[in-house]
């Protein structure tokens, strides 16, 4: 039991730094290069505009896509791991 | 054949095809009837919760608002999409662990209390009721065009329909009733968005042409666009924004919104694992995204075309835009679509200046005032309502009849497949939450189901009564929904799952502040439950505390309900050790196949 305990507390610490890493890429192309940065990236222009609008209005979209999937399978991988899987 | 007679005709044929489905499908159990049985695969969930979800505002309203706000408006691209993000990683998987029917399920079994029970379920319906006034707006547009009525009838038809066909299907019937919807709607939005953009760019991919050259003056769209706007005293389209305090919190309002919808949410509860759970969330968004990486392409083109219309000298190739605005079209010369359009009332024309022209210009801008004086103007004459710009898209670019039928079709879809799934949400969380669990638990099967379809029927009747009233634009007005929605629902539901220390006390106490001080912001500017003209302050950005908008208030009030939540936790006891059991067992996914079975 003891051992259970440990093997979960492993488990959702690992689950808990995956979606922190996520998370972090997740603000970071919406609140940041979409919103907050655009200034900084205003010299790199894109299709008539400049980045930060491409974010806005494709990139962050993009980008919340891959994180989804690479979350799912990142987990699925853990759940086998720890054998906590179905 | 006539207009009319097309629109009737892919309308009609639409219907049948749902009702068909749904009664095909239609609901056995009070099981089935909330969750389908359990048994949908991830791909065909995800495409349903995309149907459930892009509803009259994504459909209808979002690309008039970018084209209308410009960069200003991608506000609402990301947060109705960044929401899945922490559906996927922070709520879905463990509450589809849980395995209940619905969201007050969950609050009232993890904070052991009827209070906080009672608490969710009427921040549900009023998040609930909130979003079906922004879909009856939607939708009474659609119907008014094209069936050639006013709009408030427009907006009863709707709500008849709406009626029928949540109150008979359930959600077996809407899983894949909504399947078929989705492939109607994105249909409908994609073929004329791809041949706009064939016409202006040459690209037949929208979110490619957006970016590329306007063929007809060989500089970039999106530049082109600015310059055209700013000829007019408008800002530019790309300009950046001043409040970008506003726009983070409008978007997080947005996302936190979106992972506290209760229809939503239903939504995971019907997928066999939790691993399909995050599957399904993935997919959802890449169904979602179909729509909305094709949306600011539409805004953007529609925008363009209409200024161009307007302004035939501004088309081509132009040396000088102060010559380019002299000759705008002559109202007798206005194109079909407007004329058609000002029948529903929703486009009006004032010619101000009694010149007999059509200007259409910023006559707000300070700046512009001079031009617009030298000029001769008086005003902008024509007023274009944005939650048209998506329905009257293919009539802007002359695009055949069936095409106009087809955006028919998809518009009713979008706004159909969200009310249904919204009433559901409503109509569970009363007849079972309420009703069953709190109330009276010997109800019968058959009295639920009827507790249930009451609950639907009087949500409607609410909600089209306001809905003749909007407080906004669909889109606008579904925004507050999500503030609502993320205000109360979302933090505690993140709460219940990630904190063992939270307990009943603290959960009751965070929704309420979170919805009561959600509320508070948005009754002082929009009018006590959005009756016009009782509002206590103008709805105008020197008002609004630290210029925070009553749209962007939702990620203050989770904030809020957040703080509250652990405060209150902390000076009271912990929670009982079955309850830090239940929660333990939630994060894990292992044992959920049976979970569903209670």
């Amino acid at each position: 039991m003891a051992e259970d305990t440990s093997n979960a507390d492993a488990y959702w610490k690992a689950n808990k730094r995956l979606i922190g890493g996520c998370l972090a890429v997740w603000a970071l192309v919406s609140y940041g290069f979409a919103i907050l940065l655009r200034p900084l990236l205003a010299g790199i222009p894109v299709g008539g505009t400049d980045l930060g609008f491409w974010f806005a209005q494709q990139g962050s979209i993009l980008t919340f896509i891959c994180i989804i999937f690479f979350y799912a399978w990142k987990m699925n991988r853990l759940d086998k791991k720890f054998g906590l899987g179905e | 054949m006539s207009q009319f007679a097309i629109n009737l005709l892919f309308v009609g044929a639409s219907f049948a095809l749902y009702i068909g489905i749904a009664i095909w499908a239609r609901a056995g159990s009070t099981k089935d009837f909330y969750v389908a049985g359990g048994g949908v695969h991830p791909i065909t969930n995800g495409m349903a919760t995309a149907a459930d979800w892009m509803s009259a505002a994504s459909f209808i309203s979002m690309a008039g608002l970018l084209a209308s706000g410009g960069y200003a408006n991608s506000t609402f691209l990301m947060g109705w999409t960044g929401g899945y993000v922490i559906l996927a990683m922070l709520l879905a998987p463990y509450l589809r662990k849980f395995g209940k029917f619905t969201v007050p399920d969950f609050i009232g079994d993890r904070f052991y209390s009827n209070t906080a029970r009672l608490v969710a379920v009427i921040c549900l319906v009023v998040a609930s009721v909130t979003y079906v006034i922004g879909q009856m707006t939607g939708a009474g547009v659609a119907f008014s065009r094209f069936l050639e009525v006013s709009n408030t009838w427009g907006i009863w038809i709707a709500a008849f329909i709406v009626f029928l066909y949540a109150v008979f299907g359930g959600m077996k019937g809407i899983t894949y009733t909504q399947v078929a919807q989705y492939v109607v709607l994105i249909i409908a939005y994609t073929i004329p968005a791809v041949f706009i953009a064939l016409e202006l760019t040459g690209n037949p991919i929208p979110m490619f042409g957006m970016f590329s050259t306007h063929t007809e003056s060989g500089v970039p769209l999106l530049t082109k666009l600015d310059e055209v706007v700013n000829a007019l005293g408008f800002r530019d389209y790309t300009a950046d924004v001043d409040n970008k305090l506003n726009m983070v919190l409008f978007t997080m309002s947005l996302m936190v919104g979106t992972a506290g919808l209760p229809h939503v949410i239903i939504r995971f509860f019907t997928v066999p694992k939790v691993a399909d759970a995050r599957w399904s969330a993935g997919w959802a968004l890449v169904f979602i995204a179909l729509l909305y990486l094709t949306a600011p392409a539409v805004g953007s083109m529609a925008r363009l075309n209409l200024l161009t219309t307007v302004y035939p000298d501004m088309a081509g190739q132009v040396e000088n835009y102060d010559e380019a605005i002299d000759n705008p079209i002559l109202y007798e010369e206005r194109p079909e679509w407007v004329r058609t359009w000002e029948e529903t009332g929703l486009i009006t024309y004032t010619d101000l200046n009694n010149d007999g022209r059509i200007q259409v210009y910023n006559d707000a801008s300070d700046d512009f005032a001079d031009t617009a004086e030298a000029q001769g103007w008086e005003g902008s004459e024509l007023d274009v309502n944005n939650d048209i710009l998506v329905l009257a898209n293919p009539e802007i670019a002359n695009l055949p009849p069936w095409v106009i039928g087809l955006i028919a079709a998809g518009g009713i879809a979008a706004a159909l497949s969200t009310a249904a799934g919204l009433l559901l949400a409503i109509s569970s969380a009363i007849s079972h939450d309420l009703i069953k669990t709190m109330i009276n638990p010997k109800i019968s099967e058959k009295g639920e189901m009827l507790a249930a379809r009451i609950s639907m029927g009087g949500a409607i009747l609410l909600a089209t009564y306001l809905g003749l009233n909007p407080p906004g634009f669909a889109a606008q007005t579904v925004a507050l929904a999500f503030g609502i929605a993320g205000a109360s629902l979302f933090p505690v539901l993140m709460m219940g799952i990630f904190s063992k220390r939270v307990n009943n006390k603290g959960a009751v106490a965070g929704m309420l502040s979170g919805l009561l001080a959600t509320l508070l912001y948005i009754f002082t500017y929009l009018g006590w439950f959005f009756v016009p003209g009782t509002e206590m302050l103008a709805n105008t950005q020197e008002n609004w505390i630290l210029g925070i908008s009553p749209l962007s208030f939702g990620a203050v009030g989770a904030m809020i309900n957040f703080a509250v939540a652990f405060a209150v936790s902390s000076v009271t006891e912990e929670p009982p050790q079955e309850i830090q059991d239940l929660v333990e067992s939630v994060r894990y996914p292992k044992g959920a196949g049976t979970a569903l079975d209670h």
